[in-house]
């Protein structure tokens, strides 16, 4: 195994100084990651609290469909697997020499960004159907505390979807210099983390709420 | 060689995290189980599959490299079980107390 | 029509026309310090036109990615904000020490008083100082280049300073809000503040604390990262341990408030229910929230201000620190129970009496750190030659006072006595009494102690150790009787009182302040002095203390790449080692080019888009917010696609400015320590010559 200087799959000795100079951008990237992930914990915190205060409105019994989570999480895992895939393509299906591309890494980032598409359609059809069976956020506390925090991992996979985008065109326009490469990186620990925290969601809220 | 042992890191982690979204799924769905059992069987299932997602997709070990990502998740993790359990406590008790 | 493009704006919105419609005291306090915010800015427009500042002010300063200029610019942020915090502190010892029966100011009008005084000297006074010293001190004192992110450090700077612009735009354009830097709900949700006020202060909090959260993870990284060959851990300055604690703690504190302000924001735009009245809402989700980061947050400021005791301390009495080791334990220790001790700021919230004995135990012991370090450095300065210079007169109140705040938090920890006096002025008393001692004098000491590595010149030492003087005294004036008056039972925040008792203390306090006021005016006056006798005062060789630390050895003020070649190093106080072994100005034959990272403009990108999109979201001028944000994001993607820009500065340039710096120094004399005072004194130190007389 190659020294691991950073987390996630790490680039290896075969990239050249890409490998070396990865370590402080991933790094960096790494203690983001650990302050979001308190964030997250604050807004679970927050809604363990309030899993009560329905204040007669619908509760989870009334709101949640099942089916659709256990899809939406289907879904995530894919794309981390894919993920997980391109973070392959990108350290071996290139040689630094050449800095090309290689075909494999977009068809990943594509299969990935599909996934995550899937996820976030079906959670904004979860939403509208809440909003629209007379539960807003508005509603009461609980429907707040659902909404804040279902839709802060939401807003960040938009934003993880908007960023391989951004990414996949920086790949086709330009080649595949080492900071992109770093990107490429930490947008896939950004990824693998969605799907972490997303562990807790489906546990502690849906299956947790249908208790 | 090590593209292969990796690829089947990954492939690896997909099917015990499979295995470990579908245990609670099946509880909750089939009601098979119920109260603080179902409760204990998805705690554990989520905190099993929250090591398989750091070990075979973050590629987070314990081995003598160089570790300050482990040192901060730890202290994440600590800082984390303080503020979450220590709001959970004190709201709680205060929610008890109210009635 | 014209609500879509003005939003909540109008003409009533101006706090300078207040004045013109009724012409009370209070509607005179309020438009005069509207107009003193549109004259200052005007005034600074002038001044640079005049002396045709625009320029150097953008390409120097503004677009610089330079860890000195920024941490210079955060110094300044600072300084301009706590005159306004510190006249508003003013202005509210007058109104209470002739409130009997009511006082000058109206209750509207004193509330915004202390909520802008209190957000201001937590968030804009005490974060960008300390930010602002470690990003100057940190990087050269573990021998490095630059932060790591050089860039995402001067967009943390802009962070910071739009949420104060947005403060001081709340001077003028509408008003603050009246619920106290803590802004609890459900006072300040819609139903209570329908205004503009606690908007003002979501978004400067949201906005500035992105910055904060990123300038923690910057210094995190660059003190794990970037430390010079040699520099383990263990064998960093101490000033270091603080700020790498300290950001850790930033990193982990920040994410509470952000969450607080962001659900107090859903809760008042969008009519979400997490801290109202009704529908379920919990009012003590927001105190938990937020009392989660305030107290990581008081040791956030007061660790890099301990930090700066243990410099000074071990230079000023020319001694190695005593107990580096438990120096770094105790920083450690304060650093995880500050996670564990929130409650205390809610004792009196109604939870069982087994939680609050809980967190008064954990409060009580954070004191045994807290006392292992004021050991050490009164064990470090006892039996060292100390020169009485202004840091050391800093230090010296400090100990004192700070010693009487730390006792008084231990009387606060006890949840029963903290049942009498919550909410009162003793609180005040308690708590100003370790901010301004600790806190405040730390940054005061640090700044005339690293001063002349900033900028080539030592400030003035008599004006200094006056300015010094007039801050213990004005201190203990002030803050002493709050203590009184809190046993008394004079509640904090109170426009006015109906107990004649409360006068004469109130009346000594309103004196005190004056003090204070006369204080801050001697500092200013300090560094204006100087900087007119800067020739007088010059260190250029950049030792002028016999400092023990690697930022010491370059020259004053340091070239942009900090160190010619970066230092190797063997144990703590490699500097003060490096002296002992020989000559540390010898020559070196061996140059490299130095690749540096260029200015660019991003900062400033975002600190204009950022202030358009929080003062967009305060009036709901949503179109502006959405051109803001649609800005914003476009800079930073289409930014994306450029690699990024560095410099390369040619082994040549590098060599000629070092070895005019090595030349002059080993030309120079040098001083000793009597005469570090003097005129002698350019930067190089000689202690040995106290042997040779």
């Amino acid at each position: 195994m190659t020294m691991q200087l950073y987390p996630g799959l790490n680039l290896g000795e075969a990239h050249g100084p890409d490998h070396a100079k990865s370590e402080t951008f991933v790094f960096g990237f790494w203690v983001f990651l650990m302050s979001d992930l308190v964030l997250f914990g604050m807004l679970f915190g927050t809604y363990v609290v309030m899993r009560d205060a329905t204040a007669g409105g619908p509760g989870p019994k009334e709101l949640f469909d099942l089916g659709s989570v256990a899809l939406q999480t289907a879904a995530l895992l894919l794309s981390s697997l894919t993920c997980g895939m391109a973070s392959l393509a990108l350290k071996y299906d290139h040689v630094s020499d050449a800095p090309v591309p290689p075909r494999s890494l977009g068809r990943w980032l594509a299969l990935t960004f599909f996934f995550g598409a899937v996820f976030l359609a079906l959670e904004i059809r979860d939403f509208v159907e809440m909003f629209a069976a007379g539960s807003p956020p508005m509603r009461s506390a609980w429907m707040s505390s659902f909404t804040a925090l279902v839709g802060l991992h939401g807003l960040h996979i938009t934003v993880g979807l908007i960023w391989i985008l951004v990414l996949i065109n920086q790949i086709g326009m330009q080649s595949l210099r080492g900071v992109i490469k770093q990107r490429l990186m930490v947008w896939a620990l950004y990824w693998h983390f969605l799907d972490i925290i997303w562990i807790g969601i489906f546990s502690v809220v849906f299956l947790g709420g249908l208790l | 060689m090590e593209k292969h042992s990796e690829h089947a890191q990954y492939v690896m982690g997909f099917i015990l995290a499979l295995l470990l979204t579908a245990i609670p799924f099946w509880v909750v769905w089939t009601e098979a189980l119920a109260g603080m059992r179902a409760a204990a069987v998805i705690g554990v299932c989520a905190f099993v599959q929250v090591v398989v997602h750091a070990h075979f997709f973050l590629h987070i070990s314990t081995s003598k490299q160089k570790r300050e990502d482990l040192e901060l998740i730890l202290f994440a993790t600590l800082i984390m079980v303080i503020l979450i359990g220590g709001t959970i406590w004190i709201l709680s008790n205060l929610h008890h107390r109210m009635h | 029509m014209a609500d879509a493009l003005f939003g909540r704006l109008s003409v009533d919105s101006l706090a300078v026309l207040h004045v013109f419609e009724d012409a009370t005291i209070n509607n005179m306090v309020d438009s005069g310090a509207a107009g003193l915010v549109i004259v200052g800015s005007v005034a600074a427009i002038l001044v640079l036109k005049v002396f045709r500042l625009w320029t150097p002010l953008f390409r120097d300063w503004l677009f610089s990615v330079d860890h000195k200029r920024i941490g210079v610019m955060y110094m300044a942020l600072a300084l301009v904000m706590l005159a306004r915090g510190v006249i508003e502190g003013v202005v509210m010892r007058w109104n209470q020490s002739a409130a009997l029966g009511g006082g000058p100011l109206d209750p509207d009008h004193f509330g915004q008083l202390f909520s802008t005084h209190g957000t201001i000297m937590i968030f804009f006074v005490a974060m960008p100082f300390i930010f602002g010293l470690m990003n100057f001190v940190v990087p050269l004192q573990i021998g490095a280049r630059d932060m790591a992110f050089p860039v995402l450090n001067q967009i943390s700077l802009a962070l910071t300073a739009t949420g104060a612009a947005l403060l001081m735009i709340s001077l003028v354009v509408g008003e603050f809000t009246t619920g106290g830097w803590t802004a609890y709900p459900p006072y300040t949700g819609a139903v209570f503040s329908p205004g503009v006020g606690p908007d003002y202060w979501i978004w400067a909090i949201l906005l500035s604390g992105v910055g904060s959260t990123l300038t923690g993870l910057n210094f995190a990284v660059t003190i794990y990262k970037e430390r010079a060959p040699g520099m383990t851990l263990m064998r960093m300055p101490l000033f270091c341990w603080t700020a790498l604690v300290t950001s850790i703690l930033v990193v982990f504190a920040l994410p509470p408030l952000t969450a607080a302000a962001a659900l107090q924001a859903l809760d008042r735009y969008l009519d979400f229910h997490f801290f109202t009245n009704d529908l379920g809402g919990n009012m003590m989700v927001y105190a938990n929230l937020f009392w989660m980061f305030g107290h990581p947050e008081v040791y956030i400021l007061i660790l890099p201000a301990f930090g700066v005791y243990s410099e000074i301390s071990a230079t000023f009495a020319a001694k190695r620190l005593y107990g580096y080791e438990t120096l770094v334990g105790a920083t450690l220790c304060i650093a995880v129970i500050s996670f564990m001790v929130w409650v205390h700021h809610f004792f009196t919230m109604g939870q069982s009496a087994t939680i609050n004995a809980a967190f008064g135990i954990a409060t009580l012991l954070i004191a045994i750190p807290t006392g292992v370090k004021i050991y050490d450095w009164m064990a470090t300065l006892n039996l060292g030659r100390i020169r009485m210079t202004v840091p050391i007169v800093y230090m010296t109140g400090f100990f004192f006072l700070f010693v009487i705040g730390g006792l008084s938090g231990i009387m606060l920890a006890n949840p029963s006595i903290d049942f009498q006096v919550h909410n009162s002025l003793f609180l005040v008393g308690h708590f100003h009494n370790v901010i301004i001692p600790g806190v405040l004098f730390g940054i005061l000491a640090a700044i005339h102690y690293w001063f002349p590595k900033v900028f080539g010149f030592r400030l003035h030492e008599g004006l200094g150790k006056l300015a010094a003087v007039l801050w213990i005294v004005g201190f203990s004036v002030t803050f002493f009787p709050l203590y009184g008056l809190g046993l008394m039972g004079m509640p904090r925040r109170s426009a006015s009182f109906q107990d004649p008792s409360y006068e004469p203390l109130m009346q000594v306090a309103f004196y005190g302040s004056l003090i204070i006021l006369l204080a801050l005016t001697t500092v200013v006056l300090t560094i204006v002095v100087s900087i007119v006798y800067r020739r007088h005062l010059a260190t250029p060789l950049g030792d002028p203390w016999d400092g023990r630390t690697l930022e010491w050895w370059t020259s004053a003020p340091p070239p942009p790449w900090n160190f010619a070649v970066r230092p190797q190093v063997t144990g703590v106080d490699a500097f003060a080692a490096a002296k002992e072994r020989g000559d540390v100005y010898a020559p070196l034959d061996h140059y490299e080019p130095i690749t540096m990272p260029a200015k660019t403009s991003i900062g400033f990108v975002v600190l204009v888009t950022t202030t358009l999109l929080g003062f967009a979201m305060v009036w709901w001028l949503w179109w502006l917010a959405i051109v803001a944000l649609a800005l914003l994001v476009g800079a930073i993607v289409v930014g994306s696609f450029y690699p990024p820009t560095e410099i390369t500065i040619p082994a040549d340039d590098v060599a000629r400015e070092d070895r005019k710096w090595r030349e002059s120094a080993r030309q120079d004399r040098g001083v000793t320590r009597d005469e570090e005072i003097s005129a002698l004194n350019h930067g190089r130190a000689a202690p040995d010559m106290v042997a040779a007389e």
